[in-house]
C-alpha cells in the first residue's frame, strides 16, 4: 500500500519545497520507491531544487486533463533509481485540480510507488487543500517564529476538518512536526523560540529539526536535495528525519549552541 | 555575550521568545475556539448586535457572543457592554 505524505505549512518560505526535496530523496536513498508531486500549480519550483527544470515536457495538470499519460510526465532522477519527480504545470491556475483528478493520479502512483510526496504550495486555499486532502500523513514544516506557527496550527485545523479522512470518518491524518531555520545560538540568547514551545503550542509529535544551515542554500543553488550533502549538519538532520519517518529511533542534534572561541566570548559577536 | 552586554541591563525586559510563545499561546487558543463554533456563529453575532443597535448605539468590540460546550450541552453566552 503505497504511503500519501504531504509537506505543508500554510506560511509560504519556511521550507517545503527544500523539505520536499530532501525527504522523497532520503526516503528513495532508503530503498523505497519514491515520487514527489509538485503541488504549487502556477509556480512550480520543485523542478529547480531538484535540477529537472530542463527535463519538463508534461506535468501534473497535463495528466489530469488527460492531454500526457502519467509516465509521460514523470521524471526519473538521475541520481537515484528509485525517486520520480511530477512536476507543476507553470501556465495553469490551481483551479485545474479538482477532487477526482488528483484521486485518479495518485490511485495510478500508488500502483508503482510506495511513498508519494505532495510538495503543497503557502496558502490555505484551493492549492494547498487539494496538496493535503488525500493524505495519509502530513509534515507540518514550522520555522520558530510566530506567523509560521500561528499558521502550522491553521493547517493542523484543516487536516482535521477538511481531509478526506476527516470528511469520511476514517483515522486521522498523522500528524508531525517539522522544525526548520532552527538557530540554537539564538535560542540560547532568548530571541528564539525553542523547541518544546513549538511543541507546547502545536501539540503533535515532533519528527526533526533542521538547524539553519549554509548547506541549504547550497545544495538549492546547484539543484542539489540537501540530503545528498552527507557531511552537512543540514543533510544529516534531514536523513535523521527520513530515519524516524521510518519507524526508527534516533536522537535530535545540532541543537546546542556552537562553543565560541575565546576572544569571542570576549569581545562579541 | 560579550563583556559590553555586562553594562546594559537586561532584566526587567523578558526575552523575546518568551514574549513570542506568550503571544501565541493566546492567539492559537483563540483561533482553535473560532474553529470549532459552529458556522453559524457569525450571522448569529449580526443579527443580536442590529437588534441591540436598534435601541442603543454600540461597537463591534462591546458585543462577545461565544458557544462553549459543557458535556451534553452548550451554552451561549452574549456579552454586551453597554456605553455610560
Amino acid at each position: 500500500m503505497a504511503k500519501i505524505v504531504v509537506i505543508t505549512s500554510g506560511k509560504g518560505g519556511v521550507g517545503k519545497t527544500t523539505s520536499s526535496a530532501a525527504i522523497s530523496m532520503g526516503l528513495a536513498l532508503r530503498g523505497h520507491k519514491t515520487v514527489v508531486i509538485d503541488f504549487d500549480i502556477g509556480l512550480r519550483n520543485l523542478d529547480i531544487i531538484m535540477n529537472c527544470e530542463r527535463r519538463v515536457v508534461f506535468d501534473f495538470v497535463n495528466v489530469i486533463q488527460q492531454e500526457a499519460s502519467l509516465n509521460q510526465a514523470l521524471i526519473k532522477d538521475k541520481r537515484c533509481d528509485n525517486l520520480y519527480i511530477l512536476p507543476a504545470s507553470q501556465t495553469r491556475d490551481k483551479d485545474a485540480l479538482t477532487k477526482e483528478g488528483v484521486k485518479k493520479v495518485l490511485d495510478d502512483l500508488a500502483e508503482q510507488f510506495d511513498y508519494i510526496v505532495c510538495d503543497s504550495p503557502a496558502g490555505i486555499e484551493q492549492g494547498a487543500q487539494m496538496a493535503l486532502y488525500y493524505a495519509d500523513e502530513a509534515i507540518v514544516v514550522t520555522n520558530p517564529e510566530v506567523s509560521s506557527v500561528r499558521d502550522s496550527d491553521r493547517i493542523l485545523g484543516i487536516l482535521q476538518s477538511k481531509s478526506f479522512r476527516a470528511e469520511n470518518n476514517q483515522p486521522p491524518v498523522r500528524e508531525h512536526l517539522l522544525i526548520t531555520r532552527f538557530d540554537p545560538e539564538r535560542v540560547a540568547r532568548g530571541d528564539m523560540l525553542d523547541v518544546p514551545d513549538i511543541e507546547e503550542i502545536l501539540a503533535i509529535p515532533l519528527l526533526g529539526i533542521i538547524p539553519e544551515s549554509q548547506a541549504v542554500l547550497n545544495a538549492s543553488n546547484k539543484g542539489m536535495p540537501v540530503v545528498l550533502d552527507e557531511k552537512s549538519d543540514a543533510g544529516q538532520a534531514y536523513l535523521d528525519t527520513v530515519a524516524r519517518f521510518l519507524g526508527e529511533d534516533k536522537p535530535h542534534r545540532f541543537l546546542e549552541a556552537q562553543r565560541k572561541g575565546f576572544l569571542k566570548r570576549v569581545f562579541g559577536g | 555575550m560579550s563583556i559590553f552586554d555586562l553594562f546594559r541591563d537586561n532584566s526587567k525586559t523578558p526575552k523575546s521568545a518568551h514574549v513570542a510563545k506568550e503571544r501565541l499561546k493566546v492567539i492559537v487558543a483563540h483561533e482553535r475556539h473560532q474553529r470549532n463554533a459552529p458556522d453559524y456563529l457569525p450571522a448569529l453575532q449580526r443579527d443580536i448586535m442590529d437588534v441591540i443597535r436598534k435601541y442603543v448605539d454600540i461597537g463591534p468590540e462591546q458585543l462577545q457572543v461565544d458557544i462553549n460546550e459543557e458535556g451534553n450541552y452548550s451554552i451561549l453566552e452574549v456579552n454586551v457592554n453597554l456605553p455610560k
